[in-house]
């Protein structure tokens, strides 16, 4: 029972950080609909900038976050300004053109880590790291409690942000109608751009609370997409709620199939529940909430 | 012993719902082999709901569609065309990449799988609907008038017993009216069976037989054109819209 | 000058390349531009001229290899029985994955396929008693010389060129172009949606699986992260027909020589940065080229007969 509880608290909070990075990818897919397959590699450019800014100027990783946040948020803008941007307004056979165009971009991204950090499997070790709480008989990790809080205050000030804010409210209207939130004086392409960076941010946030469990390298980004995607789809696109729901389920679903199915086909569980909600539940979970 | 008759065309008392919206409301018209039924109503009252319903893309809520003596609102879309029941979109769907001739070969492979007859098919189509000049052309690069026909071609070129023309005028300046109209004349001549949804009154009344209108989902009344167009009812509906 | 002159005038060449190139280096690149080339040209049926953009085609050139492989290590059967039986399995396997993936429509298909091509990869990694997992089946190739590969490559090549050819200039290829232009419009004149995106499948999958069962021959060792990656095979297929063409004859075809090539050069003069390099030039020409060299000359030609002519021609079959 202990190992039973252990597991579902383990899967809510390593979902819940999972979830900051799928909210960054809906966000992305809702004002600018397209397939980001470039996310996952901007949650490893942020995880890189975090754990720099932890070997050589030794600072806690919670506060490079922000550095990383910061560093992301202006690499969102211009890729999405310059890159993606150009690719909105040219008629091609396949509009998959500009879900290539984000997949040149995390190949760019992820060899230029590569370039620099070589392929080594990096790992930060602060003083907290291998700490655990003991709740009743279960043991819960220190650093996932702590990257859980602080992915939940974010996905709570995202929401004051969209619903309470101007600028919230010009990225939920781009969102819905490109067109109308035009007419109604949005600076539709200028708020594409501000959304893509606030995307970058949030995935490197996510990255960073994930810093001190994961291993570090290059190719972790396409682990990140992949779980994203499944999120987002799972939770219903375009919805905050939706993700922070899909998160907490993959969440579990992962720390389950790892404790009683086995290491290998973890993964499987995830695309399996992927491919099932995309098939049968069209709107997510949100859509079945909803409902 | 009375036998019988089994109606070319039956819609017997079509519901639809959409969630909480009830788009078609218990309708019921019957339509007799090559002729011609006119169905008018305000923008949303359903008309095009309805022809989604008869081709396929929804399924009914309630009611039934018989078709030559067979039951067919279960049926797939591209089963319905089969059995002769062909279509226009009201937003006309041009094969953009694919040149004039070609999208009307599309249409023919209904009825054959060589491409030398599919061809000779589409070039006859082409003539009949005057299409002949442009039949190179990208189908993307037509102009609306031009589009609006090559979807009649299109919808021609599978040899249906039934079509049915979405608003095929609509849009379109007085001359392109009139040869709009002109096409459909012919096509009722050479005895295929229409339902056309119409704004304009000068086309519903150039070739209907019959006229049925509706307002929210429900009929309001329908027969003989004149009839129709002089009912309270429709007038009230249509305040303002007369003779277009 | 006759429809046929330039490619047989291309044929021509091409079987006198390996005498040209006469170093085993040289000959091994041809050989993997001929191997890309056909998962290309597969690709382009299903994706290019049908329009349902697959993410996961990795998956029947990792069966087709796989079956293979397997063949010969637990069977004790040559290999070369796979060429047959390969494409066989990923055909065969292609039509659930079909009817159950063509339900989805645009990115949703293609993120579906992606999802299985990786569930594929993981499952052949665990599955260790089937497939020895991560360690690979290597086989001892009777055939070392690398000319007689070259020439079979080279026929499977013209085999699928000519399938897709066949196909494109029938009626199934007017419908599966329909099905990509408008749907909706397909359905509404009589085309079987469904049934036409399958055969598309089943063609395509039996192409990329007919490659994969030559790798395994080719190569003589795979394994699971090499032939059912998403990055290095399901994506870049995709890219290398983009980079040549989509929905062209030829485009797969140069596609695969120009990333080949590229890439070779990149690897021996660029080193580590070498797929840098590469994944800046797939940017590049995304974004400045973004109908592919084939496309992009298609395009011009058009223009140009366009000046001369005044009228437009079409042609479901470009390039």
């Amino acid at each position: 029972m202990n190992l039973f509880g252990q597991t579902i608290i383990s899967g809510i909070l390593l979902g819940g950080m999972y979830a900051l990075i799928a909210i960054g990818m809906t966000l992305i897919m809702g004002v600018m609909k397209i397939i980001n397959l470039a996310h996952g590699s901007l949650v490893m450019v942020g995880m890189y900038i975090t754990y720099v800014c932890f070997v050589f100027w030794h600072i806690n990783p919670y506060a490079g976050m922000f550095i990383s946040m910061a560093v992301l948020f202006v690499l969102g803008c211009l890729i999405q300004r310059f890159m993606i941007n150009r690719l909105l307004a040219v008629e091609t056979i396949l509009p998959e053109n500009q879900v290539l165009l984000t997949v040149g971009i995390s190949l760019v991204l992820t060899e230029t880590i590569r370039y620099i950090f070589k392929s080594d499997y990096l790992s930060i070790n602060t003083a907290f790291s291998g700490q655990t709480i003991f709740l009743g008989k279960m043991s819960v990790s220190v650093p996932m409690t702590i990257g859980f809080l602080i992915a939940m205050a974010f996905t709570a000030l995202l929401h004051f942000f969209l619903t309470r804010t101007d600028l919230g409210l010009s990225i939920r209207a781009t969102a819905q109608d490109r067109d109308a939130a035009t007419y109604l004086g949005v600076d539709a392409p200028r708020v594409t751009m501000i959304t893509f960076g606030i995307g970058a941010a949030f995935a490197a946030a996510g990255g960073s609370l994930l810093l001190p469990i994961f291993y570090l390298w290059p190719d972790i980004g396409h682990l990140f997409t992949a779980k994203a995607f499944i999120i987002t789809i799972l939770g219903g696109m375009g919805s905050t709620m939706g993700a922070l729901l899909g998160g907490l389920t993959l969440g579990i679903a992962e720390s389950l199939g790892a404790t009683y199915i086995s290491m290998g086909y973890k993964d499987v569980v995830g695309l399996v529940v992927f491919l099932l909600v995309l098939l049968f539940i069209p709107g997510g979970i949100k859509g079945l909430v909803r409902r | 012993m009375e036998v019988r008759k089994v109606a070319f065309f039956e819609v017997k008392h079509i519901v639809k719902n959409f969630g909480g919206l009830c788009a078609v409301n218990d309708i019921s018209f019957t339509l007799e082999k090559g002729r011609v039924l006119g169905l008018i109503g305000p923008n949303g009252s359903g008309k095009t709901t309805l022809f989604n319903l008869i081709n396929g893309f929804f399924p009914l809520t309630a009611g039934e569609i018989h078709f030559k003596g067979r039951r067919i609102d279960l049926l797939p879309t591209h089963m319905i065309c089969t059995l002769g029941i062909a279509r226009t979109f009201q937003v006309v769907k041009p094969l953009k990449r694919m040149s004039v001739l070609e999208n009307v070969m599309a249409g023919a492979f209904l009825r054959t799988a060589s491409v030398s007859v599919a061809r000779q098919r589409a070039l006859e189509i082409l003539d009949f609907c005057d299409l002949s000049g442009k039949r190179e052309m990208d189908a993307g690069k037509l102009t609306i008038a031009d589009r609006k026909r090559l979807e009649i071609a299109r919808a021609l070129a599978t040899e249906p017993e039934l079509l049915l023309l979405d608003e095929t005028a609509a849009g379109l300046n007085p001359k392109e009216t009139e040869e709009a109209v002109e096409i459909i004349r012919k096509i009722r001549d050479a005895g295929i069976a229409i339902i056309i949804v119409e704004h304009k009154m000068k086309v519903i009344m150039g070739v209907s037989e019959k006229i049925l209108a509706i307002n929210f989902g429900r009929e309001i009344v329908q027969g003989e054109p004149r009839e129709v167009i002089n009912h309270p009812e429709v007038i009230k509906a249509y305040l303002g819209d007369y003779y277009a | 000058m006759k429809r046929w002159y330039p490619s047989a005038a291309v044929l021509a060449v091409a079987l006198v390349l390996p005498w040209i190139f006469r170093a085993p280096y040289y000959q091994h690149i041809l050989i993997t531009i001929l191997i890309w080339a056909v998962m290309g040209t597969a690709w382009n049926l299903l994706g290019g001229y049908a329009g349902q953009v697959s993410f996961g085609h990795a998956a029947f050139f990792g069966l087709g290899a796989y079956t293979a492989g397997i063949l010969a290590a637990h069977f004790n059967i040559s290999p070369w029985w796979g060429m047959l039986l390969g494409p066989l399995v990923a055909s065969l396997i292609s039509v659930p994955v079909g009817l159950i993936c063509f339900r989805l429509r645009g990115p949703y298909f293609a993120l579906a396929m992606l999802a299985l091509g990786e569930i594929f990869r993981l499952v052949f990694i665990n599955w260790v008693s089937l497939t020895s997992g991560a360690r690979g089946i290597m086989i001892i190739p009777r055939i070392t010389a690398k000319i007689p590969y070259y020439y079979m490559a080279l026929l499977l090549l013209l085999i699928a060129l000519v399938t897709v050819d066949l196909l494109i200039k029938s009626k199934c290829g007017f419908y599966f172009v329909s099905i990509r232009e408008d749907q909706d419009a397909a359905e509404s004149l009589g085309v079987p949606t469904t049934r036409y995106k399958l055969y598309a499948l089943l063609a395509s999958a039996f192409l990329t699986g007919l490659a994969g069962a030559f790798y395994m021959n080719y190569i003589a060792f795979i394994d699971p992260n090499v032939v059912f990656s998403l990055t290095n095979v399901s994506v870049m297929i995709i890219l290398v027909v983009m980079l040549g063409g989509v929905a062209t004859r030829w485009g797969p075809t140069v596609g695969a020589a120009i990333y080949i090539v590229l890439s070779e050069l990149f690897r021996t003069s660029l080193g580590s940065a070498s797929v840098l390099a590469f994944g800046v030039l797939v940017c590049l020409v995304i974004m400045f080229l973004p109908n592919g060299l084939v496309g992009e000359l298609e395009m011009v030609k058009k223009a140009i007969q366009a000046r001369t002519n005044g009228s437009e021609k079409s042609g479901l079959l470009r390039g």
